[in-house]
């Protein structure tokens, strides 16, 4: 058995343009297909999807991965990081064979499993039992490997009163904790992890990096892609930095991240989609424009002051006569820390949204969001953009879209120079009384 | 080409080594020209396709207050309404057999075909979730739908029971016909089936055409009428559609009337080469299903 666990050689993904771009347009309609057949009768036979694809017209197609080259070792914990769109996901998908690449090629020696996502396969009318069993044999256990830890797995989920009842009933945190225990279970040699860190509530996610660390203490290989960073420098030694499909930076974790840090994200303070067919979203609702404003400053920011208000406005195409649309942000400081969510909801917002729980006519809307100053600490913050429709479907979640600048005036700065510690730097009430004498003795006996 | 059909040999022995205690490799590259059916990689995940299976027996009834008798009631009222209108009504010839039992020994194994290719056709766009999340054999998913629909057509069988008794029935040694018709007929699901599912896959305004096809392929095949109503001369233009020779089979070895061997054999043929063909198109398009689904 030789000492590396993964080599990938040259890999590459194309996709055909309007394949890759945005949700919804991706597969063909056959009106699609018998038209251009009509209209192209030479091309008619080699019209189908594979020779479409194996010999594109070079214009017709992006790279959404080029070029990448790396090897891992036995027992190695390799974190890839990445803004948006860079490829890390098209990467872990042809590492776990969902996708096959265009060229190049990858050699896995080892029990590969792979996690996506917390729950594969789950069904919600078949109770926790039998989603157990369902969900193990979909990533890859057997059905004597289930029976032998199915015990163990409904232990460390701590849903043992409910697992005859069906998924459905269960609430979004058992869920997750069974789908996580399932998971957890596996025995690969190599596993391949994308985000699952993300999703539950803190106490989960402490459970999971604990649990992410036995795997790499193990001697197992994990490869994990992950937009939070300090998971990545504190799981893995060693991280490669992707941008637009290629490969820029291969080193120590920490470097890496820093690296990343210092260059990868675009500012601007503006992203807009002229174009709705081209935007983020679906047939309900789509993405038009994130900025982020201040009072003060003409246009839009990538440089906020610590001091005032940072505006973050929203604007989207309702598509959908009625609609009861809802926009949101989560905001995430340069570690991929979260550090606040919000959206306009009456039991969330400061002021009430004249548009929270009504019908949306169909048109383009714009919804403001307003930070207060002397709240967030120095430093950049990258905000993703959240529409959904009410009561709680999401269509567009957008991560990193864009990212601004906490800039400190010097207006705290007078007193102390260091940086603060925190995620945020409120500025608090404080106030000091003296409460009484000196205590006998003490003084004295100095 | 001979190296990569080789290659893959290769690594199909490699994955199936893994069951001992060589180390499992797997090899992603490019897929180019003549694919190996793969039919061991198939078998290695043979659990998978019997818990998919089993889970999708086990939704269809789940939410129903009468469960699995729906599995008997629905072709028992379908015989009884085709009863009334083809035989009571239009008065179609049934070689002079009860229509009713006429009717559902082609019924039942139409009903089986109908039933199982509208939902392996389904089956990979409505696991959009699961096939964009993990890898296992694509081909799994509309053969566990073929599975669960088997079960059904295992269900049906019990009506055909209660009716030979009814009509009094007795059937001859060519009731052991049912075997073998049995696999025909699997096969040609099987080939249908796969074929829709990557179809609809690659073209999704397919399922909206689906039922429509569905519904005319049944027209065309002699199950509410007796393959002797189409004139001597345009038997071979029917032949072409195996379903055809698949149900009067069926009626031949239910109600032992004299095979027509040379319609089953053409049937036999043509079965043959849609299962290869749709099974082809499958693997040829299942590489790019996480994409476009």
């Amino acid at each position: 058995m030789s000492n590396i666990a993964i080599r990938v050689e040259n890999l590459g993904k194309r996709y055909r343009m309007g394949q890759y771009v945005g949700s919804g347009a991706q597969y063909k309609t056959l009106r699609e297909s018998l038209t251009n057949a009509v209209s192209a009768p030479l091309r008619r036979l080699r019209r189908n999807s594979q020779s479409e694809i194996r010999h594109p017209k070079s214009s017709s197609f992006l790279w959404a991965l080029k070029d990448i080259s790396f090897e891992v070792r036995h027992g190695e914990v390799l974190g890839i990081i990445g803004r948006n769109g860079a490829g890390k996901s098209t990467l872990l998908k042809i590492l776990t064979r969902i996708t096959e690449p265009s060229e190049g090629r990858a050699v896995l020696s080892g029990r590969v499993n792979s996690l996506l996502e917390v729950g594969t396969g789950f069904h919600p009318e078949l109770t926790g039992r039998e989603n157990v069993r369902l969900s193990g044999a979909i990533l890859g256990m057997t059905g004597k490997e289930i029976d032998r830890k199915f015990d163990e797995i409904v232990d460390f989920s701590g849903v043992e009163e409910y697992i005859d009842t069906p998924v459905k009933r269960y609430s979004s945190g058992m869920r997750v904790r069974l789908g996580f225990a399932v998971a957890a279970h596996l025995e690969p040699e190599i596993l391949l992890i994308d985000e699952v860190l993300a999703v539950g509530d803190a106490e989960f996610q402490k459970k999971c990096l604990g649990k992410m660390g036995d795997v790499a203490s193990e001697g197992r290989t994990v490869l994990l892609v992950s937009h939070n960073m300090a998971s990545i420098v504190n799981i893995c030694q060693r991280a490669i930095l992707l941008d637009n499909g290629n490969m820029v930076t291969d080193g120590q974790a920490a470097e890496v991240v820093q690296h990343y840090l210092a260059t990868a994200r675009s500012a601007g303070g503006e992203v807009v989609w002229p174009d709705p067919a081209q935007a983020p979203g679906n047939d309900i609702v789509r993405l038009h424009a994130v900025r982020i404003l201040q009072d003060g400053i003409d246009g839009s920011t990538a440089g906020v002051d610590i001091s005032k208000e940072v505006l973050i406005q929203i604007e989207y195409w309702n598509l959908q006569e009625g609609a009861h649309l809802y926009p949101a942000i989560w905001l995430d400081d340069q570690m991929g820390t979260p550090v606040l969510s919000s959206s306009n909801a009456t039991s969330v917002s400061l002021t009430e949204d004249p548009w929270y729980g009504h019908a949306h006519p169909l048109g383009l809307f714009q919804s403001l969001c307003r930070i207060p100053g002397n709240f967030l600490n120095e430093g950049r913050y990258t905000v993703a953009a959240i529409l959904g429709k009410l009561p709680s479907e999401t269509f567009v979640l957008e991560r990193e879209i864009i990212s601004f600048d906490v800039h400190d005036t010097g207006e705290m700065r007078k007193e102390y120079y260091g940086g603060w510690r925190g995620v945020v730097r409120p500025r608090l009430a404080w106030n000091t009384k003296r409460i009484g004498s000196v205590v006998r003795g003490i003084k004295d006996e100095n | 080409m001979e190296q990569e059909v080789q290659e893959n040999r290769l690594l199909n022995d490699i994955e199936g080594l893994s069951q001992s205690n060589a180390v499992p490799t797997t090899i992603i590259q490019p897929s180019r020209g003549l694919l190996s059916l793969k039919l061991g990689e198939l078998w290695q995940y043979r659990e998978l396709l019997y818990f998919l299976t089993w889970r999708d027996v086990k939704i269809r009834y789940k939410q129903a207050v009468l469960g699995f008798l729906w599995a008997f009631i629905q072709p028992f009222l379908k015989m009884v309404v085709f009863s009334v209108v083809f035989g009571g009504l239009a008065k179609i010839d049934s070689e002079g057999f009860p229509y009713p039992i006429f009717l559902y020994a082609g019924l039942l194994p139409w009903q089986f075909f109908a039933d199982a290719v509208n939902r392996s056709g389904q089956s990979i766009v409505a696991e959009a979730n699961l096939i964009t999340k993990v890898y296992f054999p694509r081909l799994i998913m509309p053969v566990a739908s073929v599975g669960a629909a088997l079960v059904d057509f295992a269900i049906s069988f019990g009506i055909l029971i209660a009716m030979m008794f009814y009509y009094q029935i007795i059937p001859g040694v060519s009731i052991l016909m049912v075997l073998p018709l049995v696999s025909l007929t699997i096969l040609c699901v099987l080939g249908v089936g796969v074929f829709v599912s990557a179809l609809n896959t690659a073209y999704r305004d397919f399922r909206y055409a689906l039922p429509f096809l569905v519904q005319i392929w049944m027209y065309v095949t002699p199950v509410i009428y007796p393959v002797t109503i189409i004139p001597e001369n345009w038997r071979w233009l029917m032949a072409l559609n195996p379903m055809s020779g698949i149900v009067d089979g069926y009626r031949s070895a239910i109600l032992g009337k004299p095979f027509d061997w040379p319609h089953l054999g053409i049937s036999l043929g043509i079965t043959t080469i849609m299962f290869l063909t749709g099974l082809a198109y499958f693997r040829k398009t299942e590489r790019y299903f996480a994409d476009i689904v």
